[in-house]
């Protein structure tokens, strides 16, 4: 079958295997050969790309829930949008979230996903207690942070690398409302949106979108978006209506020109310095899940969001320096994300570290990888990495040189058999 | 008000999918299938959706003497049924049925026989108590014999006449039966079949058609929709011309 990333660049034929129950995964490991596991394929890349892959879709069963602690054990193959419209009702919500809820809990664990309230709350496998995992010779092994340490930081951020994550135990938090109380405040450049982080960091969700075109006094303007869960407003899991790109667009559509003049419209759509609104958890966290196939937006050719995050003491001088080179590049971002991240955590391959994060989509045309690569040289100056989830061309040297915990992981991946099993496309790139 | 629906091949994609419907609406559900740790999973992950109880019975559905008994004890645990779904059938390799008569046999007796000795038992019983829903998933395969396709469309032909009658007879009772005809849905029923393009639907869509379908107490249901219309064109295309093609 065909198969990418959700940036739908690239787009390779694949043989798929989809095991109906946790004991067929042990079956499907052992008469195989080299995969990876694959849940939603939200990433962006090629991360849950190979020659075979291993859909984990039908391992979808909650397995048990404790409604006085919120704590939930569910195979790995139940997505977010699942666990929010069954919970939610029942007044929980997920401990973080990133972008998008079309994910699976396997792929959340795998790739370590952050969301909005990094900074306070960690990232998603800060708040699993353990996991099931499949290793290569088809047995189980349940892992925490008590018994298979090791193997439990290997696989959280681990990329899929390290076995297949089949069902897990996470804590849920409690909430009154489904609804977000928001406040968006305007920024004029980057250092004012840098000074705003500072200055709420206090505040449960935190994010900026950024004006990335814009440059001079002006270069990074942004919109700062704070969020608190509202106490009243009802614990509704609203099912909106979903618009469908029904095809690709035609990748012109996207340009300087288009993005600019939307960004500037973004920007001063809000009058006032500071706006205060409720909105549905839906929209805040999930404002692009009601496009169906938005990535459908770039064309054919599909594109690449080009994450990385810099050390604070980076700070403003680390994120003007990338935010100038795009600038310059005249190569728009439709939609670029700044947040503000608080402590990593001990897991080996995991992206978040303190400082700031930005995130930046670009449709794939002649040059662009050119671009990317001065942007590397600029993170890794900085001290700063990139995150694989929506890695799709990092080289291995850079890889290597910015996550300095990967000898450790391909220590572990070893001593449990897993680099004769775990493959994807993103693996063998980054020489793992 | 909380339903007691029972469920006969409750490890079937598309069941389970209507399963996760009713237990959200928290009503209460007995689940019968052959697999008995898929059940104890589905059991489980039903219960925390919020169904009111789930109760579950393992079975063969070739073997014809338990059906008395199977529905039997549902009944002892349920009291009453307001929604019965038979929702199980295995897609048999045509060209291996064509070299074995045996095979052809047992395969219309899973698809069709062990269905119409289960709807005669529970047709009588739902006849007592005048009310409630009878649905079975049949196939749009049962609507036109194909080439490609001919036992397991005759035997879901079968049962879709076999519905129709009952639904005359059980009408005068009050009696709702429902007889569902999937397109192609997305199942691992299908899952050797190579998939993509526009027919193919997922059981999520499936699930909610039926649903709405047993509430508006619909006599026959096509989904998704368009089926109706690709039915229509294929019954009608002439016999004559119909055998020279390869459908």
């Amino acid at each position: 079958m065909r198969l990418s990333g959700w940036g739908n660049y690239p787009i390779i034929d694949a043989g798929s295997h989809s095991p109906q129950s946790i004991i067929d995964v042990s079956a499907c490991l052992l008469n195989k050969n080299a995969l990876i596991p694959r849940g939603l394929g939200r990433s962006y890349g090629d991360s849950s790309l190979a020659p075979q892959i291993l859909s984990t879709l039908s391992l979808n069963h909650f397995i048990a829930f404790d409604a006085t602690t919120g704590v939930l054990t569910c195979e790995a193959g139940v997505s977010l949008a699942d666990i929010l419209s069954t919970f939610v009702p029942k007044g929980w919500f997920l401990p973080v979230t990133p972008g998008t809820k079309f994910v699976t809990v396997g792929g959340a664990i795998a790739s370590d996903v952050h969301g909005k309230n990094h900074h306070v709350d960690g990232s998603f496998s800060d708040h699993v207690h353990s996991f099931q995992l499949i290793i290569a010779d088809g047995s189980g092994i349940e892992c925490s942070r008590i018994l298979h340490p090791e193997l439990f930081h290997a696989t959280c951020g681990g990329m899929g690398l390290t076995g297949v994550i089949v069902s897990a135990t996470i804590a849920l938090k409690r909430v009154q409302s489904a609804y977000i109380d928001e406040t968006v405040i305007k920024a004029k450049n980057l250092e004012e949106v840098f000074n705003l982080f500072e200055e709420h960091q206090a505040s449960t969700y935190s994010v900026a979108w950024i004006d990335c075109l814009s440059s001079g006094e002006f270069l990074g303007r942004s919109l700062l978006m704070l969020g608190e869960h509202a106490k009243e407003g009802g614990l509704i899991a609203r099912k909106k209506k979903r618009l469908t790109i029904p095809f690709n667009m035609p990748s012109l559509l996207l340009n300087q020109y288009s993005i600019s003049a939307f960004n500037a419209l973004y920007y001063h759509k809000q009058r006032e310095q500071v706006a205060e609104r409720r909105v549905h958890y839906d929209s805040y966290f999930y404002p692009l899940d009601c496009l169906h196939h938005w990535n459908r937006l770039y064309g054919k050719n599909g594109f690449t969001q080009y994450q990385f995050v810099l050390p604070k003491s980076a700070g403003l001088e680390g994120m003007t320096a990338v935010l100038k080179e795009i600038a310059a590049s005249k190569r728009g971002s439709f939609l670029s994300i700044l947040k503000a991240f608080g402590p990593g955590n001990k897991n080996y391959l995991s992206f978040p570290m303190e400082g700031y994060t930005l995130a930046l989509d670009f449709k794939i045309a002649l040059g662009l990888f050119d671009l990317l690569d001065k942007l590397d040289s600029i993170v890794l100056h900085y001290g700063g990495r990139i995150y694989l989830t929506k890695d799709v061309r990092m080289p291995e040297l850079i890889f290597k040189q910015s996550y300095t915990k990967w000898p450790d992981f391909v220590k572990i991946r070893t001593q449990y058999g897993a680099d004769k099993q775990f493959h994807s496309l993103q693996s063998s790139r980054l020489g793992l | 008000m909380v339903k007691n629906i029972l469920i006969i091949g409750a490890t079937s994609a598309i069941a389970e999918t209507v399963a996760r419907e009713y237990a959200t609406q928290g009503h209460k559900l007995y689940l019968i299938a052959r697999n008995e740790p898929r059940l104890t999973t589905i059991a489980a992950d039903l219960r925390i959706r919020g169904a009111a109880d789930v109760v579950v019975a393992t079975m063969n559905v070739s073997n014809f003497s338990t059906h008395h008994s199977v529905i039997e004890k549902a009944y002892v645990a349920l009291n009453t049924i307001d929604i019965v779904l038979i929702a199980y059938g295995a897609l048999p390799d045509q060209k291996a049925l064509e070299k074995s008569a045996e095979n052809t046999v047992e395969s219309c007796n899973t698809n069709a026989l062990s269905v119409i000795s289960f709807l005669t038992i529970l047709a009588n019983r739902f006849e007592e108590q005048s009310r409630g829903t009878i649905a079975v998933i049949t196939s749009v395969a049962g609507d036109r014999g194909r080439h490609s396709n001919y036992v397991y469309g005759a035997s879901k032909a079968m049962i879709s006449v076999f519905l129709q009658g009952l639904r005359n007879r059980l009408h005068h009772s009050q009696v709702h039966v429902l007889d569902i005809k999937p397109g192609f849905v997305d199942t691992p029923m299908t899952a050797h079949i190579k998939k993509g393009g526009p027919l193919w639907a997922q059981p999520e869509a499936v699930a909610k058609d039926i649903v709405k379908s047993i509430e508006n107490k619909k006599d026959i249901l096509y989904t998704p929709f368009f089926w109706r219309y690709i039915m229509l064109i294929i019954r009608s295309i002439p016999e004559a011309m119909f055998k020279r093609g390869k459908l």
